[in-house]
């Protein structure tokens, strides 16, 4: 077995168990350290696939922005275990986890049978996931784009402002 | 036994399992924060996916669109959490089948 094979066995395993910590745990703080534990598993996925620059962003984004903001709202709302309410003891967990079971085997019956034939990386991998080549594309065939999420940002962020703000009926008055 | 090196196929079928157990999560919990942590993992599935294919031919859109996807996911948790810590004020709960006002 080659050290790129043992990698990606450690990662893959890594990410599927923690992805399932995550949505089976029932402390929401648990479930986000399961959640933390898979990005990082991600961003060894990354690396595998020569894109460093991916891999930076997905710890600083991912694991760092977006996870204090869900601890940060679990913290706030102090929401404890989840009690299984007792009208809801139906048979759906039971019935998702068949379904998704079948589609994943149709998925992976149909992938299995190699239909891209690419059994290894670009010749070009390395060169593409460099943060030199990256900005390149982002600032010149990318930039409309580009421009467009940083509106999209501030909307988010005037949007989250609003939402969030406590007394809107007293300020309107 | 694995090959010496990985194919892309391995990396697509790992991003479908991810994908469905993110599927599981939304539909199977109840808490509203664990099921947006459930959407997180869907996107995160897609991302491996892309990054995948823009590795192995060799293109850059793939890993372009990544970061754009990071973009939605940041602003998607800023709006879902204020639009969760909104509900917690009115309603006291954070449970999706204690929330039914718009239920017939």
């Amino acid at each position: 077995m080659s050290l790129q094979s043992i990698l990606f066995s450690i990662f893959a395993i890594g990410a599927v168990a923690s992805a399932v910590f995550t949505i089976t745990r029932k402390n929401p703080v648990a479930s986000a350290m399961s959640l933390v534990a898979h990005f990082f598993m991600l961003t060894g996925l990354y690396l595998t696939l020569q894109a460093q620059f991916v891999a930076a962003v997905q710890v600083v984004v991912y694991a760092g922005a977006i996870m204090v903001l869900v601890v940060f709202v679990i913290m706030l709302l102090n929401v404890g275990r989840e009690v299984q309410s007792p009208s809801t003891r139906s048979l759906r967990p039971t019935l998702a986890m068949l379904m998704s079971g079948i589609l994943v085997v149709m998925v992976s019956s149909v992938i299995a049978s190699n239909p891209t034939g690419r059994n290894e990386l670009h010749a070009d991998a390395v060169k593409i996931g460099q943060t030199a080549s990256i900005g390149q594309a982002l600032f010149t065939n990318y930039l409309f784009p580009f421009e467009a999420v940083s509106l999209l940002l501030l909307a988010a962020l005037i949007g989250a402002v609003i939402l969030a703000k406590r007394h809107v009926s007293e300020t309107q008055s | 036994m694995m090959p010496t090196s990985i194919p892309l196929d391995y990396y697509l079928i790992l991003s479908a399992i991810l994908f469905v157990i993110g599927v599981v999560g939304v539909v199977t919990r109840r808490n509203a924060i664990i099921i947006f942590m459930s959407i997180e993992l869907m996107l995160n599935a897609v991302n491996l996916s892309m990054v995948a294919f823009s590795s192995f031919l060799g293109d850059i859109a793939g890993q372009m669109f990544v970061f754009f996807i990071m973009a939605v996911a940041a602003a998607e948790a800023a709006i879902g959490l204020a639009i969760v810590l909104a509900l917690f004020r009115n309603k006291q709960t954070v449970y999706v089948d204690e929330i039914n006002l718009m239920k017939w």
